[in-house]
Formats: C-alpha cells, structure tokens, sequence
C-alpha cells in the first residue's frame, strides 16, 4: 500500500512515456522461441536453489511452531533446550522483538512471537544446532506455556467476536480493513436498468504449492555484515524488514534472492525464518541454513484468499451494464501480510474488462486464527473474476444473448479510462474472445453437445506490474546497470528475481536484441541487493515491463556511445549503422563494419570504461482517490478461454478434455517462454477450479479441540498431475503495447484467472446446475444436482452475506459525471487535469 | 564419541557407483540416499520438495529404476548403480532430454525438472518409442507447479526422436 497522504500522482500531467516504434521485421532475437538463457543450468541440475547452498561450519535452524490457533504464551523455558549436546543457541521471541510486514500499514509480525500465538504453526522459538536433526529434537525440550485463547475460525465468526482480538490494530475487533468506494450512484443505474441480478459467490482459499520448500543460508561475513541467500521473490523488501528487525544499516546487509523454485506470490513476503537465521548468523559468527518441511509451507501460506461475494448487477436487454455493487468479505488469515492491497484488489478490476459505468465496491478483511493469506497469482482478483464472469454468464441466459457476444458487446477498449479512474493502454480483449470462438467452435457446441458435455466462456484482465510501489517514493521502480568489456563481453546487473518465470531471458532477450548479439553473449547478475539495482521484487506481473524497460533503456544508451565511436571511425552518419550478428556495419554496406568487440574497444578509446544505466518509473494514474493506488498499471494484459467439461451425471465427476485460451500479450518476447506461461496459468486455474483447497478442521474436543490444517501435505492437498492435463490451444494476441519493451505485456498471471468460470459455465452447460463456489467438486455437483430434481434451485453455492457495517463511502464522480479522480467527500486531494470521456476516447 | 550424537557420526559406509563411478561414502546411519547424495556426496542437483513420498522431486534412477530417494536408506543401496542429473551427460554433452528440455520450454524453475529427466530416461530406456498416454503414465508421480507439463511431454517426444537419429547415424 502506498502512503496515501502523499500520492506519488500528485502532479498528474506527465504524458504517457511510450517506447520508440521498432520495425518488427528487423527483430533477430525479440519474438523467436530461443533456449532461456539459464536452461542449461537447470537441466544439468547446477541451478544453485537455497537449499543447495552448504558452507564451512554451517549449523542448522528449526523453529518451534504453535500447536494453538490462538494462545496467549505465558512462559518459555529453554534451559533444557540449550543443555541437549550439538545445541548452539536458542532464540525466543525477545531476542527479535521488533515488528514487521510487508506492508507499511500492517507491520504486525514478529520473527518468534513474544507473547501472543495467532494460528498453528506461528513460531515460537529457535533452535539452532550442529545438525538439522538435532535442532528438531531439541525443539521438545523447549517448554512453553499457553493461555488459550477463543479461536476465530472465519469471517462470520470474526464480525460477531470483536473480542479477544487477534491483533490490536485495524477498524476494530477483530476486523482488519474495510472500505467502500463509490464511482456514481450505483443505485440510480439499478433503477435505469431493465434487469437486476444479484448474486453470490464463495471462492475457497487455496496455497501456491511450488515444489521447493523456503530455504535460507546466512553468513556473518569476514567484516562483520550480514549476507543472507535465501528463496525470496522480493529480495530489495526483505532487505528492508532485515535492516528495521536487527536494527543494521541496510547498507551492512546483502540479499541473494537464489533462484527460486516455484513462487506463485508465496515467497513475497518477509518472512520469520529469514530474519531468524540471519540473526542466528550474526550472534553466533557461523553460517546457519533453514529449510522449510512441506508441512511448515503449508503455515507460511500467504495464498490465496477465501472471499464471499456478493454482486448486483444492472443491465440494459442489449446487455450493456448500468452499474454493479460488489461487496467482498475476505478472510484474512492472522496476519496482514498483502491483506490491505488484496481488499483493494478484490475490487479493482471488475471495471477494467468490462465497460461498467458505475460501480460501487465494499471490501472487508478480518483476522482469523488460520495461516495467513496474500498474493496467490492473480492476487485478490480471481475471486472476484470467478463471481463476475459466473454471474455474466447467467445474466446471458436471461438476456437471450450468447454469451460471447455478450462479453463482446460490453468489452473495455484501448485508451479507455474506467469508472474508477484506471487508464487502459492497449486492449485486445474482444479479439481474445473472437479468437478462442473460432478455434473452440463455439457456436457449434455452446448449449448444443448432449447432457454431461458442456462449453463454457470466461474472460479476465490482469495487471502488468503494479502503478504504485509498496513504500511510496519517487524512485523508479526498476533499474538496470550494464558492463562492457573489451572481449565484447555485456553484463546485465538487476534486481529482478528469477523465480521461473524467465526474468533472466527478458533481460538478456533485451539487451542482446538492442546490441546484435546472442542471448548466451550476456551475464546476469540478478536478485543480488548488493550487486544490481533495485528491482521491487517478482509480484504483479511487473518484471518484463518495469525491469525490462529500464534493460532497454540501459542498451539504448550504450549503443548509442559504441554508434558514436564506430561511426567516426567508419566515418558515415550514426543512423545508418546497424547493431546486427554481431556486428556493427554499415546498413547499406554490411561489409563495411567492425565486430562487436571491436566496438567496445572503440568506445573505450573515445570515452573511457563503458557502463550504462536504464530506470523505470510507471506512469502516473489518474486515480487520486484514497485506495486509487491499488489497481492502476502501465497496461493490462487481457485473456479469454472456453472450457470443455463432461461431467458424468451419476457421479458427479468432471473431466476437462479441452481448454482454449487466447491472451493479448502485445508481444511475446520469447513465444516458448510465453507458451509455457499461459499453460501454466491454465494449469494452475485448473487446480484451483477443479481440487485445490486450503482447508481446516476442528481437532475432536477430546484432543485440544484446536483449529487444524486439514491436511497439510503434498498427498492430500490435490493438485493436478500429469495425466489431469487437458489439450490447450494456446493462442498469442500480439498487438504491441507502446509501454512495453519491444510491447510486451504480462502473461504469468492473466491466463490463470478465467479458467474457473469457464469451468462452472461448462458445468452449466453440461448438466445444468450452477456451482456458485471454487472449487467445483463431485459432491458439490451431486448435491445441485439432487437440488434440480427435486424441483428446486439447480444451484450449490452460499446463501447469505453476512451484515457488515460498512464506512461511508467515498464518492467518486466517474470521469464521464465530471469526475477528476479525487473524491468529493475526502480531505481534498491535489488536483489532475480533467480527463477524457469514455465517448471521446472511442470517438478519438 | 559419547555425546555426540548419532545424527553427527559417520558410522554407517558404504560403497555404490553414482553416476558410472565408484565412490565410498560414510554418513549417519538413518540418512536416506536423498541426504547421502545432496549431503554427503555433494550431488545437490536432486531436489526435495517433501521429502515423505509425494512430489516425485527426488526421483533417481537405481540399476535403471525410478525411485523416490526420500524413501529409500542409503544404507539399502550397498553396491548398487544410481545415476542422478549429474550423470545424464556423456562426454561433456547434453543428454537429448536436457538438450529438448532447454530448448522446448520444458524446464520453467526448474526444480523438478532433475528427477523428470532422469524419469524420462528410464521410460526411454525400456520404452523407445512412447505414446503420449505413455509419457504422461511415467510422469504421472512427479509434480511440477510451473509448466503445466505439456512443454515437458513435448520434450519427451522431440528428445525420443533425436534419440533415435542419433542411432541411425551410429549404425
């Protein structure tokens, strides 16, 4: 969450920075499906995970974790703990005292909890020892007395039981965060509408899973600093918590973001583990390791939300949307972590995909004393995808109106500026509709296959990279330095964390395309605090654009200081040399020219050490309004994908044959790459739709009748294996995005979000009843099933919406009632320049 | 040696081949071959992700079998042949699984990629020519959170057919 007393907006006159056009047909590198540049360590198993990292005299850390959801601690004796032979050190929550998160608005963590536990797994203590199994024997002789507390097992529960409170902060009792924003008058667009649909959805939490557990190394180094390597995809926010919880400059302090193993938004945090060994490190001047068991991942979660949703919709018979009022109850877990960004997010891009020209969005989170939830890919957007495109799809039926054309008549469009004041860049989403009918043939299948077949349509918009960084400041959000040696050699250094996703080939993909070389000329020294620029981190799909773009610019500035060298020493004007194999020459003359290398040392002579450097800084949004900060981003990414389900009446089973996806990417860097990232979105959507739950259990009141983790292992929270993996037709909307590096947007995220509403659409059209809740299982679809024969309303699905007492909300005119972004009831905000109309942006 | 306890001696040994070479390792008895290997031999390359049976991320091969290193004693692997990520290339080249693998999108983070490819190579080995079924029946017991899995079935599929060149042109 940004400050919001000081938007970073607040001078919104800056024109839109946009890149150079580039001739596409000139592109060697940028658009080709090429090895990634860390492919061969990965398959030779040389990528050096944390975990792979050992060094001289390592001990090992193990944490004692709360068997109570909710206690207070009363007292903690390590005495025997410390007494146990290969035991170095204990550490007790006094010892890391002081507060952190990842947000500046909700640091409520302790690295091991001083006084109060709040869920099972919190930690408690540390033991660090000789050898990893020494450590978790010692974790029983460690005593710790417990005060019990009520345990909050959900929202509901959380509303009616102000007291005790999980943490003595936010609105009040346990509630953490409620808002309420309102662009238009959303109950006049109900009365001008012809029908009103009001619906309600529940999405069930579910966690990231990736196959490395979190693992961290730390070193007191020679001089005294901390170094620590560990499996973080926000190296440069960790460096902060580790600066403010062992009270170290942050200067004294090096992170190594190791490539991770998976991330998905669950290595996003700062997290007890990394502040524990780095301290352990520092107190006992030896290199201390910690790596998670799969159960411990399982209580560092910071997945994905539970949120029930309620959402009124007026429509026009055309389908057109009068106005829409969301209200999200989300339940948050026991901690803040990205809580106050994801109430936000649960409603921020409703307005972004379709054209809704007043929208009311009420969020609350609460406190309960579960794992805490964060940013799963998609952050706090999918829920409230799953309940629009659900509710889309009835509104459809209703309306008579195929449902594709319904999403085609109402798609946003390029250069729009939404009700709620985000400004869209390029949009492709209708042409992603278009093209996932042509190729699934819809129009075929869609309410025409036999009973247990269904078809289904979904669409979704996703952020590329977030407009606004955690801690407000006026810094880019990304920068890169490049090195050039005599050899020829370039070497990128950044921020940028490689968690899979292929950040290191975005970077090398860039520069190299720029300077005419092989992606395999180029180093990387990425995710190294002490090495790179700061990058903000690997979240909200920012990575290509935000570190991409300063990469470009970076290599933009060095072939600018090699063009100048080569062309006086070829002696002909700088716009005809060409940066190409290798080479610098002479575009009309290609034998006229000099090798790469040879540049180098040209410009060396002229210049002295060659280096350059590129930033990135979004643009700034016009949405000024308390809460405007989460949502706005340099572009959108947009996707649409139709599910096939069959679905065996008598069982309720449901296999998924085929999935087609179409996403507007502006332009893929490196297709493969990309392939593999929408296929994974598909993947992992799938999960979600189909199995995933992250769910919990009463222990029998015999035992402590404490609130459990159902099941937290790899066996029994499903996921989908290989032989679950439906054919996809992948298709790329490549529409250049002038605010992307070569116009790229995201892809990590986007493609992920429509899945689960296709899924329940499919299921409707197969068997005809409707799943209102993720995920959509067997039983689930008995029961609705059962519902439909007995007469009743073919639906499962959540009945109520609990009463909240919501705020007043802030009244934001919309840019077509006048609006300038600020609301008209706040503390006034500083001004922006009056924007365009929807109808003059179209007209334009 | 009385205090120390038993997780800090070395006292089981045991010699095996690990990747076509002989080696003699001494490790603490209640290790499973997953620890001796990234532990004790140095062999980080597989990789763990529960370390109870249920990832498939540590899968090596043992006289030619895919098995879950996390489940098995090291000390039941007296003398036996295991090849690891480590060993897959031959005479400082690729093997056609990490060529395809690389080259195909097939390894995205690649955690689980070193005991996919090593899974692969026992299907290849007893089944050169697999179905897609076949491929997907083989991998079926190795989780990966990234792709998902139809890069890597290409993969298998592009690396069975270069295999098969590479056959052509020996013989």
């Amino acid at each position: 969450m940004p400050d919001q007393k000081n938007p970073p907006n607040a001078a919104n006159t800056n024109p839109v920075a946009q890149n150079a056009p580039y001739d596409a047909e000139d592109l060697r590198v940028i658009g080709k499906s090429r090895r990634r540049v860390d492919a061969r360590a990965k398959v030779t198993g040389q990528t050096r995970y944390a975990d792979d990292i050992s060094l001289p005299r390592m001990l090992y850390c193990k944490l004692l974790r709360s068997p109570h959801p909710h206690a207070r601690i009363t007292k903690i004796d390590a005495s025997r703990a410390l007494a146990h032979p290969g035991v170095h050190l204990v550490l007790t929550g006094k010892d890391v005292p002081i507060e952190y998160g990842i947000l500046p608005v909700s640091q409520d963590e302790q690295a091991l909890c001083v006084d109060h536990v709040r869920h099972v797994g919190d930690p408690v203590a540390a033991v660090i020892a000789r050898e990893e199994l020494t450590a978790f024997e010692a974790l029983d002789l460690i005593d710790v007395e417990y005060e019990i507390l009520t345990t909050i097992s959900d929202p509901e529960e959380a509303l009616a039981t102000p007291s005790p409170r999980i943490h003595n902060y936010g609105e009040e009792g346990n509630v953490h965060k409620r808002v309420s924003l309102a662009f238009g008058n959303v109950e006049e667009s109900f009365a001008e509408a012809d029908e009103v649909f009001e619906d309600i959805f529940f999405y069930q939490g579910n966690t990231h899973l990736p196959i490395e557990q979190h693992a961290s190394v730390a070193i007191k180094d020679p001089d005294g600093k901390l170094t620590i390597w560990t499996s973080t995809q926000t190296p440069h926010y960790l460096h902060r918590a580790l600066a403010k919880v062992l009270q170290m400059p942050p200067a004294h302090i090096r992170v190594i973001a190791t490539p991770n193993g998976g991330g998905f938004g669950g290595k996003s945090d700062p997290f007890n583990h990394e502040i524990v060994v780095a301290k352990a490190a520092l107190l006992l001047d030896r290199p201390v390791k910690i790596c998670l068991t799969r159960e411990e991942v399982f209580y560092c979660h910071r997945g994905r939300h539970p949120v029930l949703m309620k959402f009124k919709t007026g429509v026009k018979k055309d389908g057109s949307i009068t106005g829409m009022h969301l209200q999200t109850l989300i339940d948050g877990g026991a901690y803040g972590s990205y809580g106050v960004a994801s109430t936000f997010y649960t409603g921020a891009l409703q307005t972004v995909t379709y054209h809704v020209p007043r929208y009311h969005f009420q969020g609350c989170r609460t406190f309960t004393n579960k794992p805490p939830c964060g940013p799963k890919r998609g952050h706090g957007t999918v829920q409230p995808r799953f309940g629009q495109e659900v509710q889309l799809d009835k509104i459809a039926e209703k309306l008579a109106i195929d449902p594709a054309d319904l999403r085609l008549r109402i798609a946003e469009s390029s250069n729009a500026v939404t009700a709620n004041f985000f400004r869209l860049s390029v949009v492709n989403l209708s042409e992603c509709i278009r093209r996932v009918v042509k190729s699934s043939g819809w129009k075929d299948n869609f309410r025409k296959l036999p009973e247990g077949r269904g078809f289904g349509i979904a669409c979704s918009a996703y952020l590329t990279g977030a407009g606004l960084p955690i801690y407000w400041n006026k810094m880019p959000h990304s920068g890169v330095q490049l090195k050039f040696d005599r050899g020829g050699g370039v070497t990128i250094f950044c921020g940028a964390t490689e968690i899979g996703q292929g950040s290191d080939d975005v970077l090398a993909g860039i520069v190299a395309e720029v300077l005419g070389l092989d992606t395999f000329d180029i180093r990387l020294y990425t995710g190294d605090t002490d090495l790179g620029p700061v990058d903000l981190g690997s979240y909200s799909s920012r990575v290509t654009i935000m570190a991409g773009n300063a990469a470009l610019q970076a290599a933009d500035r060095a072939k600018a200081i090699l063009a100048d060298a080569v062309s006086e020493k070829l002696n002909i004007p700088k716009d005809r040399l060409k940066f190409a194999n290798k080479r610098v020459f002479d575009s009309t003359a290609p034998e006229n020219g000099v090798s790469f290398p040879e540049a180098v040392c040209l410009a060396e002579a002229r210049f002295g050490t060659i280096g350059t450097v590129g930033s990135y800084t979004p643009p700034k949004s016009p949405a000024l309004y308390k809460g405007g900060g989460v949502g706005p981003s340099p572009t959108y990414s947009y996707s649409a994908s139709v599910v096939e389900v069959a679905v065996n009446p008598a069982t309720g089973w449901i296999t998924v044959p085929k999935i087609w996806i179409a996403h507007d990417i502006g332009r893929a860097l490196n297709p493969a790459l990309v392939r593999g990232q929408v296929e994974g979105s598909v993947y992992m959507g799938l999960g979600e739709a189909l199995m995933e739950e992250q769910e919990f259990r009463r222990l029998p009141k015999k035992l402590s009748h404490a609130l459990v983790h159902k099941f937290p292992s790899i066996l029994e929270y499903k996921s989908p294996t290989s032989l679950d993996m439906p054919e996809i037709f992948t298709e790329l909307v490549e529409e250049p995005d002038p605010r992307g590096p070569f116009g790229a947007k995201e892809v990590g995220q986007g493609p992920l979000l429509p899945i689960m509403p296709a899924v329940a659409n499919a299921v409707y059209d197969a068997v005809g009843v409707r799943i209102d809740e993720v995920p959509i299982t067997p039983e689930k679809i008995m029961k609705a099933l059962a519902e439909k024969k007995a007469g009743r309303n073919p639906r499962f699905g959540p009945t109520h919406f609990p009463q909240v007492d919501w705020p007043e909300a802030l009244q934001v005119p919309p840019p077509w009632e006048g609006g300038d972004g600020n609301a008209i009831n706040d503390a006034p905000r500083p001004k922006s320049p009056r924007l365009h109309t929807r109808s003059e942006v179209l007209s334009s | 040696m009385s205090t120390l306890p038993i997780e800090s001696q070395k006292s089981a040994h045991l010699r095996l081949t690990l990747n076509g070479e002989e080696v003699d390792v001494s490790f603490a008895p209640y290790k499973t071959l997953l620890e001796v290997l990234r532990e004790d031999l140095n062999h980080t390359g597989t990789k763990h992700g529960c370390e109870l049976g249920e990832c498939g991320a540590c899968a090596v091969l043992v006289d030619s079998k895919p098995v879950l290193s996390c489940l098995v004693l090291a000390l039941e692997c007296a003398n036996k042949k295991i090849l690891t990520v480590e060993g897959l290339g031959s005479d400082g080249q690729l093997h056609p699984l990490q060529d395809a693998f690389a080259d195909l999108g097939a390894a995205q983070c690649g955690y689980c990629t070193p005991a996919i490819l090593v899974t692969a190579k026992a299907l290849l080995d007893q089944t050169p020519n697999p179905t897609r079924d076949q491929i997907r029946e083989a991998l079926s017991g190795n989780l990966c959170r990234c792709t998902g899995y139809l890069q890597i079935f290409e993969a298998v599929e592009a690396a069975v057919l270069k295999i098969a060149e590479q056959r052509q042109a020996a013989a």
